[in-house]
């Protein structure tokens, strides 16, 4: 067996080991053991997911060998869920992989309560009657559900659970922390300890920008009654008075000062998504909160009181030109300047707790931690019922897709896939599936479509011929590589669901 | 053959993409049992890389109704393959992954044949790469990339109205990820952009100025890279560091802590150490899968025509929710690489002479002397001896080709390389090129060499339009006479 920290490296550098953990703690159903649902398990089983269970009432045939991996030659008249469990087990020894030779709608029918042992159900292949079934039978025991569809050329994904909240969400562009809108009296003290006109070309030009920015700020500030730089005409003159400060053409501080003049201008307080997050109804812990709404309470409270108006500091700073000695010494003041406002919080959130007669010490400071590192990135989603969807969908939304050249035809898609389980659910196959009745699927296909769009309260609006013509075509085919990148992209969902909150 | 006699029933969900008529097909569909078989028997598809991406190609290709692959790739199986590359099993470290990768595949899906290639993409003759139609890219290196690029854009020929030729079209196919990010992409050379026409989306990478490293560090990476760039070298005094060696790597590990000590710099760890020495990219398999399966839908839409093909760059993002782009980026008319080629004018009595030239050469890449001469640096000194076609490949602005071999319609007028095809080619140095290209009045050469990038010596291939002076004219005077 190899070091599951090195087989893990490149993964670990991503999610690092609490996602790594959570991944391992996981227990996944897969219903369908088809190409779309053995791709999906594929990736989690390398990743190192606990354990998985296969559930399939299939037999292989030969057509299966042609678009699923895990199946060969000598799988042929074998149980589906058997042969497929089999392989994957062979991946990943550290995976515990079992199955259940039974076909998913049984079970779905006869047997609900079976899902609540499952964190997660990847659910593949199944129409739009067990579908609802399943949503309302997971939602209702608490287990996280994701659909995945491969049909033809076109697929699907769906995520369903009551609320995902995320603390690293790890968003590609974020401004850093720096507060040079709003120096703490630590951080102005420290920029207090520099000249600007200090003639030594060489300290001069290891003055970190940071240092620049908040003097030159409070210059600003002094010389027009006490406000920011904030039309653009005042920017640029921030900007021109910064380049006038420079005594040598090769001052990487003053350009890095001149770039990122703008963090000065940023509004003060917190973001309007953050802002929704704290004022959300959640946010009134009681006896059934979670840890993150407890948490999201003591930031409430923080906020409002020592952070004055702003979340707690993150802490780090980029890099930036600058002698060692004076990098160092900024770090050190952001680092505790981070430091109190995370002790603040966890007071907080430790009195919160007791006031619901929790444990205090019931939440790990690491994760309290994480969580002021992170709080102005806080997410929360969630995601409505299949049947919701179904039953009160949002017209103008859809409208407006329908008539958009960039989405009408994955939203003619959407509408398709459900008109097809109504076709199924009517001809008891799907159109296009068996070669002859080509010309009578097509134009029953194209009445259970119209069906659908008018109850979705679309009436006016039409699918182009073109489009139901090809979902004819596809007759249900699942293509390898179709579903290799649906299977893919539900792999990667389950993930990022599964990741610590 | 036997194993030629496939039930129809394997190919049940592919037949119905290839056997019935569509109305959103490519221009060139022709739907029936024909293509498929065609598909199978006649369609050759290389694979570059037989890593994360390169996996799951050849496994997507071989269940997508190609039977004739190849793969190339140089890597050995390493422990850190295994969250993703999942043909490799623990036995396997150490074994090249082209072999592995291939057999696994052929082993489970019964029909496909695939050829591996354990050697560099550089190893292999140019014309190697002609004998595909089309030519897929799971690489992680935009040296490979820009490579293979050249490669494939050197065979295309423009016609007189500088319409390129449809048979010596080479499309390529070309996936890349790096942790839940990635891109997919068609390039079909003179049609869409090359790889060379949107180099910029390919930034350099950074690199930290020596004097910070230095004099000012300031966070773990530059302590890293001290011990990494400039200790080393100090200590091991010609020595080379090899990131694959883990002594060398604690050394440095060590080093950079003591140097982070010493300068209150938190954050050096062994794993930090690695992911900056050797540049490591996170990787993860669902990324890998959803980009590969994406290259492999676009390769067997351009080959069978079944749906229309992606135009031109997809992206892939499931960094915060999921985003999915594809943009339609524009050709570089002045392109180097997939243009009509650079013009060189010669006289006929110019030789393919070579040129000596000395330049810091492997001084400069051992680092303590990059440190001793950084400020100079820059500073080649070129001793030339003879202004001939190979010095003008070296002057030449656009070009700045060094170490040049020579080919002309497949053969090899001057090769660098072995040393046996070198003595072999060497007396043509001193005949007229002219002569050489069999008294052709204009024609294409291709030239491959080194060339400087970001400070890096990097191979490259180039295709050079050589017309002579003279008898040009006369040559345009017949084609427009047969306009
Ligand atoms: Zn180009």
């Amino acid at each position: 067996m190899a070091e599951p920290k090195t087989k893990y490296d490149r993964q670990l550098r991503i999610w690092g080991e609490q996602g790594q953990a959570a991944l391992e703690k996981a227990s996944v159903c897969l219903l369908n053991c088809g190409p779309t649902g053995s791709e999906t398990l594929k990736n989690l089983v390398l990743g190192g997911i606990g354990s998985i269970t296969v559930i399939d009432g299939s037999k292989v045939e030969l057509g299966d060998l042609g678009n699923n991996f895990m199946l060969d030659e000598s799988c042929v008249g074998q149980s589906k869920a058997k042969s497929v469990c089999a392989f994957l087990q062979e991946l990943n020894d550290a995976v515990k992989a079992k199955f259940i030779e039974e076909y998913p709608e049984k079970l779905i029918e006869t047997n609900p309560s079976f899902f609540s042992q499952f964190t997660l159900v990847v659910a593949t292949q199944l129409v739009e009657d067990s579908m609802v079934k399943l949503d309302r039978i997971c939602r209702d025991a608490n287990v996280m559900l994701i659909f995945a569809r491969s049909y033809g050329l076109a697929g699907l994904v769906r995520i369903s659970l009551k609320e995902h909240t995320v603390i690293e969400s790890k968003p590609d562009h974020f401004l850093d922390d720096l507060r040079l809108n709003n120096p703490w009296p630590e951080l102005r003290k420290f920029a207090e300890t520099f000249d600007l006109n200090v003639p030594d070309p060489v300290a001069h030009k290891h003055t970190p920008y940071v240092v620049i920015l908040i003097k030159m700020a409070e210059e600003w500030t002094k010389a027009h009654g006490g406000s920011l730089p904030s039309t653009r005409e005042e920017k640029k003159e921030f900007k021109e008075l910064l380049k006038s400060k420079m005594i040598a053409m090769d001052e990487d501080n003053y350009k890095e000062a001149i770039e990122a003049s703008f963090k000065v201008f940023a509004p003060r307080g917190i973001s309007s998504d953050l802002r929704q997050i704290i004022n959300d109804s959640h946010a009134e812990v009681n006896s059934n909160s979670s840890d993150f709404w407890v948490m999201v309470a003591a930031l409430k409270e923080f906020i409002a009181n020592e952070g004055d108006g702003e979340a707690p500091l993150e802490g780090s700073i980029p890099d930036m030109t600058s002698s060692t000695e004076h990098y160092v010494n900024l770090q050190k003041i952001y680092q505790a300047k981070a430091e109190a406002d995370f002790i603040a919080i966890e007071l907080r959130v430790r009195n919160i707790q007791k006031k619901l007669g929790r444990e205090p010490g019931s939440i790990p400071k690491a994760m309290i931690k994480s969580f002021c590192k992170n709080a102005r990135k806080l997410k929360v989603c969630r995601y409505r019922l299949i049947e919701d969807e179904f039953n009160s969908p949002s017209i103008s939304e859809l409208q407006k897709y329908l008539t958009d050249e960039d989405y009408s035809v994955a939203v003619g898609f959407y509408i398709l896939l459900r008109a097809v389980d109504r076709f199924a659910a009517n001809y008891n196959s799907f159109p296009g599936e068996f070669d002859g009745a080509m010309d009578e699927d097509i134009s029953r296909l194209k009445t259970a479509a119209v069906s659908v769009l008018s109850d979705l309260g679309c009436n006016g609006s039409t699918l182009t011929e073109d489009l139901i013509n090809e979902m004819c075509r596809f007759g249900a085919a699942e293509l390898h590589a179709v579903a290799a990148l649906i299977g893919g992209i539900a792999s990667q969902e389950v993930i990022k669901v599964l990741s610590p909150s | 053959m036997a194993d030629s006699i496939v039930t129809p029933s394997r190919s049940r969900d592919l037949d119905k993409l290839l056997l019935r008529p569509g109305n959103l097909v490519g221009p060139t569909f022709e739907p029936g049992v024909e293509l498929r078989d065609d598909l199978r028997e006649y369609a050759r598809i290389l694979v570059v890389g037989a890593g994360g991406l390169g996996c799951e190609l050849l496994k997507d290709l071989a269940l997508s109704g190609f039977k004739n692959l190849e793969v190339i790739d140089m890597d050995r199986i390493e422990v850190s393959n295994l969250n993703r590359q999942f043909l490799f099993r623990v036995e396997d470290v150490g074994k090249p992954k082209a072999e592995v990768a291939a057999k696994r595949v052929m082993e489970r899906v019964s029909g496909v044949n695939i050829v591996p290639h354990f050697c560099r993409i550089e190893d292999k003759e140019i014309e190697f790469y002609n004998d595909f139609n089309i030519i897929v890219l799971g690489l992680d290196s935009i040296e490979a990339r820009s490579y293979i690029n050249a490669v494939a854009c050197g065979f295309l020929e423009y016609d007189s109205d500088d319409k390129p030729r449809e048979e010596t079209i080479k499309p390529m196919v070309d996936g890349g990820t790096e942790g839940f990010k990635g891109h997919a992409r068609v390039i079909v050379p003179g049609v869409t952009p090359c790889f060379e026409c949107t180099i910029w989306l390919f930034p350099p990478q950074v690199k930290f100025p020596l004097c910070t490293l230095a004099e000012t560090p300031r966070n773990a990476a530059h302590c890293i890279e001290y011990a990494h760039l400039i200790k080393w070298d100090e200590v091991h005094s010609g020595k080379a560091f090899d990131a694959d060696d883990p002594e060398h790597m604690k050394w440095v590990y060590s080093e950079a802590v003591k140097r982070a000590e010493l300068f209150g710099i938190p954050g050096v760890t062994y794993s930090l150490t690695q992911g900056v020495v050797k540049n490591i990219i996170p990787a993860i398999a669902s990324t890998n899968a959803i980009i590969s399966a994406a290259c492999a839908l676009e390769t067997l839409k351009i080959a069978s025509g079944c749906s229309k093909t992606l135009s031109n760059y997809l992206t892939y993002n499931g960094v915060e929710g999921l985003h999915i782009k594809v943009t339609e980026f524009v050709r570089d008319k002045d392109c180097l690489v997939c243009g009509s080629g650079v013009l060189i004018e010669l006289d006929t009595s110019v030789t393919l002479e070579k040129v000596f030239s000395i330049s810091l050469g492997s001084a400069v890449t051992s680092g303590l002397n990059i440190i001793v001469d950084y400020h100079k640096f820059g500073l080649v000194c070129v001793l030339v001896l003879g202004v001939e076609f190979i010095h003008q490949l070296e002057q030449h602005p656009k070009l700045l080709l060094s170490k040049a071999s020579v080919t002309h319609r497949g053969k090899n007028l001057y090769m660098q390389a072995p040393p046996v095809l070198e003595e072999m080619t060497r007396s043509n140095l001193s005949l007229p090129l002219y002569d050489l290209m069999g008294k052709i009045p204009k024609d294409i050469v291709h030239v491959t060499g080194t060339t400087d990038k970001h400070d890096k010596k990097t191979s490259c291939l180039r295709k050079l339009r050589v017309a002579f002076k003279g008898i040009d004219g006369v040559t345009d005077m017949d084609m427009a006479g047969g306009a």
